[in-house]
């Protein structure tokens, strides 16, 4: 396929859906009980736990990237303990690397909505759902997910939107490997550095439409959600 | 019976119940101004506050002892909730069948479906969504959901207090008929008078976060001074049986001893009126509601006046108010041919110039038309 006279990059394309895809997946299972947790802690130390879930929304990717690189390097700790387990590889500079850093840099991006979420919910449904003798797991999947489902929806969709915008932590964790680590932001870069504006039009064209098209999801989901509530 | 003592700390509210026993039969009024506790009380009874600690036997069951619980999904308790609670992604029969499904083996017996859905009135809203149901018929399919659930208690917070003056009146008349008829022990909470003299077995009264007293609802009525006296003054509650409608639209309401007393009563009275169908009456056992202020006394059974209602009793004792808002009124606790207590509230003056006293035997005279619960 070509645009703008240049061949398609769809290599970096493919990439950038998987990871997202399955950092989405990661974030909706590790997202929601943290969304729960949070949801109900009552004790003052919520703050500090409600702030270090929102760091990546503040701290720049390279300071992320930077510790993730020194948590994650192959003589590191937690890669030597994963050694216990067998696991042979590396999870820096490849594509576990690029999943575990979009997941911790997307955290927010997940938690955030969902919780909101569980905090609107009507207390006493679901008080009236324990009454009726539905176990906590009954409870959750019967009455808590569909009455908290616009916040797993929006959670996922900008979730998803934001890894396949991420740069700095790609970077830093991912280097830029051909094939293997180089994401749709960074292959911009990489066509920008060398001149190849042509190329680098077509894949900014192609996130730009994506975007707006997300956003657009967002706001559409939200109100058809809102007015389909009242 | 119900027993124990239960304590719960919320962040600007402390319950302690005190020691508390009671029976697990009929129904239970808890009674209190807003912000006495009621409800925290129950929600601790319920087992639904996590934080709550104590001690709490249901019948031969412990539902509660310190902070050990035994989880309100395993306490078969039909909670009836002030704002019905529905599950709003689903429609009334998915409400119902929630409940229904839920039921474990042991405890599948009991009142059908068919049967719960007429008396409770809500046959023909199975198919609607919750969204657009009125207040009554949400409160209906709460309770329907509650009896279809196969609870062994029932617990009611203020299930009409967000209701209009209609919609109270027949879910009123509705609950009075449905723990009468299933006999299932019932914790009610309100704050209205009314509510609790058509319901209570007994009234557990509480004030400031804990329970002042229990009594049955004849001891709570038979002192001047009881909270159920509003503005409207102090009420008896007769029990009775209700017969047959006349033709010139008069019903007796009659002693369940033969021949002891009979009351006439409006036959569009609400005190007497069936609850799902507004036209029937009920034959059963029920309430008639008598405000003090409504009943003469004469000393001798009058003619050429227009009151039918003209009872023999006897005075068993006389309370004067000297001070407050009531002063130089007085309360003249009556007794009725089957020993029921009946309260007439009269001015000082009429006591002292017809000479009543102690053992007398009068005469209670109450306007047919005062008869009509509010």
């Amino acid at each position: 396929m070509q645009i703008f006279g240049s061949p398609l990059d769809v290599d970096p394309i493919l990439l950038t859906l998987e990871v997202a895809s399955i950092s989405t997946v990661i974030l909706l299972l590790i997202g929601t009980p943290i969304a729960w947790w949070l949801a109900h802690m009552r004790s003052r130390v919520r703050i500090f736990f409600e702030a270090l879930v929102s760091l990546p929304l503040v701290l720049p990717p390279t300071v992320l990237g930077f510790y993730l690189i020194i948590a994650l390097n192959p003589n590191g700790e937690i890669t030597q303990f994963l050694r216990h387990f067998g696991f042979e590889g590396q999870l820096t500079f490849n594509k576990t690397g690029l999943i575990i850093g979009s997941v911790i840099y997307s955290l927010p991006f997940t938690v955030q909505p969902i919780m909101a979420a569980f905090e609107a919910l009507p207390g006493q449904v679901v008080d009236a759902a324990r009454t009726l003798r539905a176990s906590f797991f009954d409870r959750f999947f019967t009455v808590i997910v569909p009455l908290a489902r616009q916040g797993f929806i929006v959670g996922a969709v900008l979730t998803f939107a934001h890894t396949v915008g991420e740069f700095g932590v790609v970077l830093m964790v991912g280097g830029n490997i051909e094939g293997q680590t180089r994401t749709v932001s960074i292959a911009i870069f990489d066509h920008v550095e060398s001149y190849e504006y042509a190329a680098a039009h077509s894949l900014s064209l192609l996130m730009l439409l994506f975007s707006m098209l997300v956003l657009m999801l967002v706001y559409a989901l939200n109100r058809s959600l809102q007015i389909r509530q009242d | 019976m119900i027993h124990g003592h239960l304590q719960l700390s919320l962040t600007n509210f402390t319950l302690d119940s005190t020691p508390f026993a009671f029976a697990s039969e009929g129904v239970t009024v808890l009674f209190g101004r807003s912000g006495s506790g009621k409800s925290t009380l129950l929600r601790a009874m319920s087992g639904l506050d996590k934080r709550t600690h104590g001690q709490l036997n249901f019948q031969d069951e412990v539902w509660q002892t310190g902070k050990k619980y035994l989880p309100v999904e395993r306490r078969d308790i039909g909670f009836v909730f002030q704002s019905a609670a529905l599950l709003p992604h689903k429609n009334v029969r998915g409400n119902l069948d929630y409940a229904r499904r839920r039921v474990p083996r042991d405890r599948q017996h009991g009142p059908g479906f068919e049967e719960i859905i007429d008396r409770v009135g809500i046959a023909d809203l199975l198919e609607r969504p919750t969204g657009n149901l009125s207040g009554g018929e949400r409160q209906r399919v709460a309770i329907a959901r509650a009896l279809l659930m196969r609870p062994r208690l029932l617990m009611m917070d203020e299930p009409l207090s967000a209701l209009d003056w209609q919609a109270k009146s027949e879910l009123l008349g509705l609950i009075e008929s449905v723990v009468a008829e299933y006999q299932i022990p019932t914790l009610y909470i309100t704050h209205a008078p009314v509510e609790v003299e058509r319901l209570a077995d007994r009234v557990v009264f509480m004030a400031d976060g804990g329970i002042t007293s229990i009594e049955t609802l004849a001891e709570a009525t038979s002192r001047v001074d009881s909270p159920l006296f509003t503005e409207e003054g102090p009420v008896s509650v007769l029990h009775g049986t209700i017969g047959a409608i006349e033709p010139d639209g008069l019903v007796p309401f009659r002693s369940k001893q033969a021949d002891a007393f009979t009351f006439w009563v409006s036959a569009h009275s609400d005190a007497i009126r069936s609850d799902a169908n507004p036209h029937g009456l009920r034959s059963k056992t029920t309430r008639l509601r008598v405000l003090a202020r409504d009943v003469a006394i004469a000393r001798q059974c009058q003619e050429g006046i227009s009151m039918l209602n003209q009872l023999a009793c006897t005075i068993t004792s006389i309370a004067i108010d000297t001070t407050g808002p009531r002063a130089g009124r007085a309360v003249v606790f009556l007794e009725l041919a089957d020993g029921q207590p009946l309260l007439a509230e009269l001015s000082y003056r009429s006591v002292e110039q017809l000479g009543l006293v102690n053992g007398q035997r009068v005469f209670a005279l109450v306007k047919t038309a005062a008869l009509i619960d509010p």
